[in-house]
Order: structure tokens, then C-alpha cells, then sequence
């Protein structure tokens, strides 16, 4: 049997073109307007798939996303840099899902494909920053998990080792398949899309997966399935609101640091 | 940052309307459609193709190959034990070029080649070397392997052409320490080696860029006893088979990323490429062509890093209380730099499509080869004056290290040297001005600028119309006047630079009307052509007419 690689993946708004009509004057993300990005870090959790397919060609690796029809780009665009296939859970039931729905969605997602190795995903989406989807997921599948992996040491169809970032410096773990990792923005770069497999695929279509086909629960879904409830939005300037001039002497630092630990900021 | 996508003229160009005859002709109409998955049905289809490629190839020239090439200018390439070991930056350039399968762009697609026209492959260089020139030597190169797939044996194009994909880098082994420009006087010598059913290559070559390449074409005397071009042949070695090393890499002033190495053969295995005898007559001409069009894509790639550092550069630089891009004397800079652009890259497109059409179409082939060194000559001179206004435009800071115009100025040199001399150019054109060429390209330009004026009048492109058939017409004088003591005449060798330009600048005019036609951004800059075709040739005239 072959070895099964899935990566969760989001297309999230570009963050890094963020144009003067982003907001509504109600002050909710006006999505539209946006321009749509593969999450910076699915794609490194993307690389480090297809770093094992590397050592095992065998290994097939699918890309599962959740989000519109326009998220089939994302899965295009993993096909040509070397995915070997993806679908897009898309249907009006998995809308307004928290972190929880999500993860269960896709967690049922998952379960449809059989025996899965290995999954990889980025450790947070730019436009959530929760980091909690990857680790709901494991939990859902009842399998191990290795959170803020930046590099995979070695692999084989058995175990993987990982570096993975601590508060203060890295430790190497070992885990034994099936295993979920999540990836940091230390990962390595997604390779660029192969010119021949963008040829080949620019006609393929994406399939799209519907509620119905994950043997879902579907009270657990989308906004039905989601306890968290955003209760307003809010515009958040950061700016000074107060300030103290220091002299540059050993007191002064020394009267600055004191402070600082006496209000727990240090 | 993508140099495909932050460069709207790239597109202009691919969405040419000839672009539908070129695509019929490279995919022998559609022939492999349905057969291949992925040969194109349809110019339409296959053009989506080539846009698709080009924003890859643009995030790869703009977000790998620019950001390493200062590196890669300081650190250089080194030779270890004979052999020689790029700049790290140099081999991320090409694993990132290679794991794309952007290797092999204009290769068959048997061969695992996209099977990509000319105008593609340009425009791939154009980028590349806005990125780095120096870099754009060794991707320029795979150029050999089209001269394997049009000349060689059906086995040595299996055996050798796969490896291109794969990312083997090629060399072109030409010059020698006496064979410059005048490679006539090749002297590497080839002899047959009947046990070993192969030839076997002596000799040393100097000069030649990217020199330990995996894959070198060779220009060798197969002749015994001959000492001219019929002597001469043309061979494929692989540097895996051993007998080369590399006895030292050039301190060069610019392109420094590219090695330019001097090797030395002893007994090198090597296998013919074509037939005997025809090495420099017929395959070292059509690679050099197609070389020439290759710098041509170098020179204007360099033009454009060179504009957009002058142009942010004055946005951004203040100056009596204003950007200096406000300076009318400053914009000039700009604006000439600009068009000169503009003109060059105008004719370096044109001339790819007519390079495409050459294979089903001798009329087309013809136009090919007088153009090609019109391209040459014109966007290496004008890279090197943009580098030069680049400077310009930065005042003291331009003279410093910190500022790319620094390197652009240094590596836009070598542009009007290789590959043929500007001055070899001049020489390659004297042909299509004695024949008439030119004018005859002139006079179907100008039609086709009439019959658009027809459908869509306008008071100022009728006006350049009528400047540009002025200029033609002093044109004609002007070569009459230095032709009437014969084209063999002392007086018209001194003119044969003046009449070359002169016609660059009245063929870029009509060629930047034509496109303003389609899209009037262009007018600006055909404005500047108009000027100076008509500047220029009266200029020579008076010249001629009191001297």
C-alpha cells in the first residue's frame, strides 16, 4: 500500500496588499476586495511533504482545503509545484465554522481517504493567527502531533524526526506514523510550480467536496457547530499614551528596569 | 517581486497579432494537439501557455536570480582542481531554473523541451538578465542545444538533448588566442580516431564563457593541411568522457558570475556534429545568430534593471526642495532611457517572430538575418548608454559600490563586444543596405502604418509617418552620396556605421508606431525615434554633402 501524505492548506487574504477598500465601514474584512494568497506557512508545511515524497516516490500527497470555489487556485497550484491531487471542502454548510467545525470538517474529510502516514500543515493561517486548527485535527483523529516543526531530519515509511522551535532553542523528536505536523515560517520554501506540470494541469479541475460526502454530523458544522461568537470588530490603532524621557545613566535604566519588574512587564 | 508581471510591455509583446502565425509554424500546426498533453490546440491556448510560463520564469528572475546577483558579482566563481565551481548564488539560480523544468524552453517536446518559439526564449533572457547578466551567459547557452537538435545525428540528439532538461549547461568553444572575431584561424585540431570510432580534440580555446560547461560545441580543424573556414568542423563533447581542464577563469571587469575560462584539450573524445567541412560555414553562423539575438535580449533586460534604478531613484532623491525627477534635464535622462527601451525591445521581438517564421518561409528568414544584427548592434550600445545616464541619474552616489547601476555599468560592457563586435555588425548589415533590404523591410512597415492610419486617423501619428518617410527619403540620398564612388569605396566603408544607425532609427520609429497603434503608451517614445532618424540623417548628410 502506498504511502499517504495530506497537507491542510487555506487561502487567506495577502496581507501584504491590503488596499484602502479591505474594511467595510461596518468594520468587517470586506473579502472581496482582497486579493487571495496560499497561507505563507501551509505552503512550507506543503515543501516538507513533498521533501518525504522526494525520499519516497511511492508517497502520494493530497492537498484538503476548506473555503469557496476560488480556493481550488490554492489546490492548483499545489498540484504544479508537485501535489499529486486536492479538493476543496466547499458548501454553505461548513460557512461561519470556528476552529472546532473547521477541524471537524476536515477531520471527516481525512477519515474518507483511508490509511493516511502523514500530515502536514502550516502551524497558523495569516488572517486567524489561532494555530489551533492542526492540533484540533490530531486530536480528532485520535493520532500524535508535533507542533512548530522547521525541519525534517529524516523519514521512512515507519517514523519521522523533526527540529521543532522551543521558547528558547529547538529539540529534535522522533514519531512514529500516523503523525499531524505543524510548520513553522522556519520551514524551508516551497519549491516553485514545475512548468511541465502547469502545462499539463492549466484544463484539470479541482473537485469539490460537498457536506454530504464526509459523513459528517452536521449539527457540528459550520456556524451551528461553532461556540465561538465574535461579538464585535473593532479598529485597533496602536499608539503612545504616555511616555517617559530617560537620561542616559546606570539610575535611570536602573529605576527603568525596577519598574518594569514591579508591573510584571519583565 | 515578478519581472514578468511588474512589466505590462512583455505581455504587449506576447499578445502580438503575428504571434497566432508564429505559434501555427513552431507547433507545425497543432500536430501534436490531442497526441501530447501538453501541446496547445490553438495560438490562443498556446499563447495562455506561454503567459503562464512567463509570470513562473518572472517570480523566479525576481525573487532568486536579483536578489543573488550582487553576491554572485563579488564572490564569483573559483576553479578547484581544474575545474570550476560557481558562485553558490549561481547554483541556486540554476536548481531553481532546473527543479521548474524551465530548462529546454525552445527544445522538442521528445525531448522533455516545451517546445517554446523564439519569442519566448527572449523574452525568458530579457528577464533573466534585468535580474543578472552575468547569470543570463549560462542560461543563454542551452542555445547549443538547438544547434544539436537542427544539425545533429538522430543519436546524438537522443543521447545528448534529454540531459538539457535535466539541467546540463552548455559552452560554445570558439575563440582561441588567435581567432577573435576572425575565426577563420581556428586551430584546435580534430583528428579521427579509428579505434576508439571517435574523434579526439588538441588545442586550447580562451575566452569562453561558462568554459566548464557539462556539454561544449567545439570549432575544431578536422582538415589536415587547410587553414580557412572550409576547414573547419563542428563537435559535441561531453565533459563527463574527461580529456578538458580548465587552466584558468578570466578577472574580468563585469559579468562576473560567468565563468570565462581558458581549457585546454588533450585527446578529448568528441563525436561531429552535421557533416565535415561545415563548422563555421553553416552551424557556427546560425548559432552565432541566434547568439546575437540572445545578447540582444541580455542588452535589453539590462536596459530595463537600468531604467527602474534611475527611475526610483529620482522619485525618490531630493533636491532643492523636489525629487529631481522633476528636473526637466533629469527627465530627459529618464525619457531617452526609456525609449531607447522601448525601441530596442520593439525590434528585438520583431525580429524573433520573423526568426520563427524563418522555418517555413525563406522571405522570413531573409528578414531574420538582415534584422538580427540591427538588434545586436542597437540594444548593446543603447545598454550601454542607459548604464551610463543610470549613473547619471545618481550623481556621486552612482560612483559608489552601494548602488546597482554600479554593476549594471560594468557588466553592460562586454554587450557590444561578444558575440560579434558592434563594429561586426556593422559589417554583418552592409549586405541588406547594398541590397536594398532595408528599405524594402521600410517600405512594408510603412504600408501597414498608412493602412491602421486608414481605419483609425490621427493628426500625430500621421505626423511621425511623414517625418519617418522624410528620413527614408534623406536616407536614400545619404547612400547614394557615399555609394557613388562604388560599396567597395573607401568612402563608403566610413559610412557604412552612420547608414546602419541611421536605418535603426527609422526602422525602431516605424516599429514603436506600429505598436502605438495598438496601444498609445508607446507614442512617447516613437516621438524620440522620430526625432532622432530624422536628426541623424540630416546630420550625415551635411557631413557628406561638405566633407
Amino acid at each position: 500500500m502506498s504511502f499517504k501524505i495530506v497537507v491542510l492548506a487555506k487561502q487567506v487574504p495577502d496581507t501584504h496588499n491590503v488596499g484602502a477598500d479591505a474594511m467595510n465601514a461596518d468594520g468587517t474584512v470586506n473579502r472581496a476586495a482582497l486579493p487571495t494568497v496560499f497561507n505563507p506557512e501551509d505552503l512550507k508545511a506543503l515543501e516538507m511533504a513533498l521533501r518525504v515524497k522526494d525520499q519516497m516516490p511511492d508517497a502520494t500527497v493530497t492537498v484538503v482545503t476548506m473555503g469557496p470555489p476560488r480556493a481550488a487556485e490554492i489546490i492548483k497550484d499545489a498540484r504544479m509545484r508537485g501535489a499529486d491531487d486536492g479538493f476543496v471542502l466547499s458548501d454553505a454548510r461548513f460557512a461561519g465554522a470556528d476552529t472546532l467545525a473547521t477541524s471537524y470538517a476536515i477531520s471527516q474529510a481525512v477519515k474518507q481517504l483511508g490509511k493516511v502516514d502523514l500530515i502536514f500543515g502550516g502551524r497558523q493561517a495569516i488572517d486567524g493567527d489561532t494555530a489551533q486548527v492542526g492540533p484540533q485535527v490530531a486530536e480528532k483523529l485520535e493520532i500524535p502531533q508535533i507542533t512548530y516543526a522547521e525541519e525534517l531530519i529524516a523519514v521512512d515509511s515507519k517514523e519521522i524526526t523533526i527540529r521543532r522551535r522551543l521558547e528558547r532553542g529547538t529539540e529534535v523528536v522522533k514519531a512514529v506514523m500516523p503523525v499531524l505536523v505543524t510548520v513553522t515560517s522556519a520551514g524551508a520554501d516551497c519549491r516553485f510550480p514545475n512548468a511541465h506540470r502547469m502545462l499539463r494541469q492549466a484544463k484539470d479541475e479541482v473537485r469539490m467536496i460537498n457536506a454530504d460526502s464526509i459523513d459528517a454530523d452536521m449539527e457540528r458544522l459550520g456556524l451551528k457547530g461553532s461556540p465561538t461568537k465574535v461579538k464585535k470588530i473593532e479598529n485597533v490603532v496602536l499608539a503612545h499614551k504616555e511616555s517617559v524621557v530617560l537620561e542616559p545613566t546606570e539610575a535611570a535604566l536602573n529605576e527603568l528596569s525596577a519598574t518594569l519588574i514591579k508591573e510584571h512587564i519583565l | 517581486m515578478n519581472f514578468y508581471t511588474d512589466n505590462e510591455n512583455l505581455s504587449f509583446y506576447l499578445h502580438h497579432p503575428e504571434m497566432e502565425q508564429v505559434v501555427a509554424v513552431k507547433e507545425k500546426n497543432y500536430a501534436e494537439a490531442g497526441i501530447h498533453p501538453e501541446a496547445p490546440a490553438n495560438a490562443e491556448e498556446a499563447v495562455e501557455q506561454y503567459d503562464m510560463v512567463m509570470r513562473l520564469l518572472g517570480d523566479i528572475a525576481g525573487d532568486v536570480i536579483a536578489p543573488n546577483a550582487e553576491e554572485v558579482d563579488h564572490v564569483g566563481p573559483s576553479l578547484v582542481d581544474g575545474h570550476v565551481e560557481y558562485a553558490p548564488g549561481t547554483r541556486r539560480n540554476l536548481d531553481a531554473l532546473i527543479q521548474s523544468g524551465l530548462y529546454g524552453m525552445a527544445l522538442e517536446r521528445k525531448y522533455n523541451g516545451l517546445n517554446f518559439p523564439r519569442v519566448v526564449e527572449v523574452m525568458a533572457a530579457e528577464m533573466i538578465a534585468r535580474a543578472d547578466v552575468g547569470f543570463a551567459t549560462i542560461w543563454g547557452l542551452q542555445d547549443c542545444a538547438e544547434t544539436i537538435q537542427h544539425f545533429a545525428s538522430e543519436e546524438l540528439k537522443d543521447k545528448y538533448l534529454p540531459r538539457i532538461y535535466q539541467g546540463a549547461t552548455c559552452s560554445m568553444d570558439l575563440t582561441e588566442p588567435d581567432a577573435g572575431s576572425d575565426l577563420q584561424s581556428v586551430r584546435l585540431k580534430a583528428t579521427w580516431d579509428e579505434a576508439s570510432n571517435c574523434w579526439r580534440l588538441n588545442g586550447v580555446k580562451r575566452f569562453i564563457t561558462n568554459g566548464d560547461a557539462d556539454l561544449h560545441l567545439v570549432l575544431a580543424r578536422s582538415e589536415e593541411g587547410t587553414n580557412d573556414g572550409r576547414g573547419l568542423s563542428y563537435f559535441v563533447f561531453d565533459k563527463a568522457d574527461g580529456g578538458m581542464t580548465v587552466r584558468r577563469i578570466e578577472n574580468k571587469m563585469g559579468i562576473k558570475g560567468s565563468p570565462t575560462a581558458e581549457l585546454q584539450f588533450t585527446n578529448a573524445p568528441a563525436q561531429i556534429v552535421g557533416e565535415r567541412r561545415l563548422g563555421l560555414i553553416k552551424y557556427v553562423m546560425s548559432l552565432m545568430n541566434g547568439a546575437r539575438l540572445g545578447v540582444g535580449a541580455q542588452s535589453i533586460g539590462l536596459c530595463e534593471a537600468a531604467c527602474r534604478e534611475a527611475e526610483a531613484y529620482a522619485a525618490s532623491r531630493e533636491q532643492f526642495g523636489h525629487a529631481i525627477n522633476q528636473f526637466v534635464a533629469v527627465q530627459d535622462l529618464l525619457n531617452q532611457m526609456r525609449a531607447r527601451t522601448d525601441g530596442a525591445r520593439s525590434l528585438m521581438y520583431e525580429t524573433a517572430r520573423y526568426v520563427d517564421l524563418s522555418s517555413s518561409s525563406k522571405a522570413a528568414s531573409r528578414v531574420a538575418d538582415i534584422l538580427t544584427p540591427l538588434v545586436k548592434l542597437n540594444a548593446s550600445e543603447f545598454a550601454n548608454r542607459c548604464a551610463y545616464d543610470c549613473i547619471q541619474v545618481h550623481g556621486g552616489s552612482g560612483f559608489m559600490k552601494e548602488y546597482a547601476c554600479e554593476r549594471l555599468y560594468r557588466d553592460a560592457r562586454i554587450l557590444s563586444i561578444y558575440e560579434g563586435t558592434s563594429q561586426l555588425q556593422v559589417v554583418a548589415a552592409m549586405k541588406g543596405i547594398a541590397s536594398g533590404a532595408y528599405l524594402k523591410q521600410i517600405e512594408s512597415y510603412d504600408a501597414r502604418v498608412a493602412e491602421g492610419l486608414a481605419t483609425a486617423p490621427s493628426a500625430e501619428m500621421q505626423h511621425c509617418l511623414d517625418v519617418l518617410r522624410k528620413a527614408t527619403g534623406l536616407y536614400s540620398k545619404l547612400y547614394d552620396l557615399a555609394a557613388a564612388e562604388g560599396t567597395t569605396s573607401e568612402r563608403f566603408e566610413h559610412s557604412t556605421r552612420a547608414l546602419t544607425e541611421v536605418l535603426s532609427n527609422i526602422i525602431m520609429g516605424y516599429l514603436l508606431l506600429l505598436d502605438s497603434q495598438r496601444d498609445a503608451r508607446f507614442m512617447k517614445s516613437c516621438r524620440y525615434f522620430v526625432r532622432e532618424s530624422i536628426g541623424q540623417v540630416s546630420q550625415h548628410l551635411a557631413e557628406l554633402e561638405n566633407c
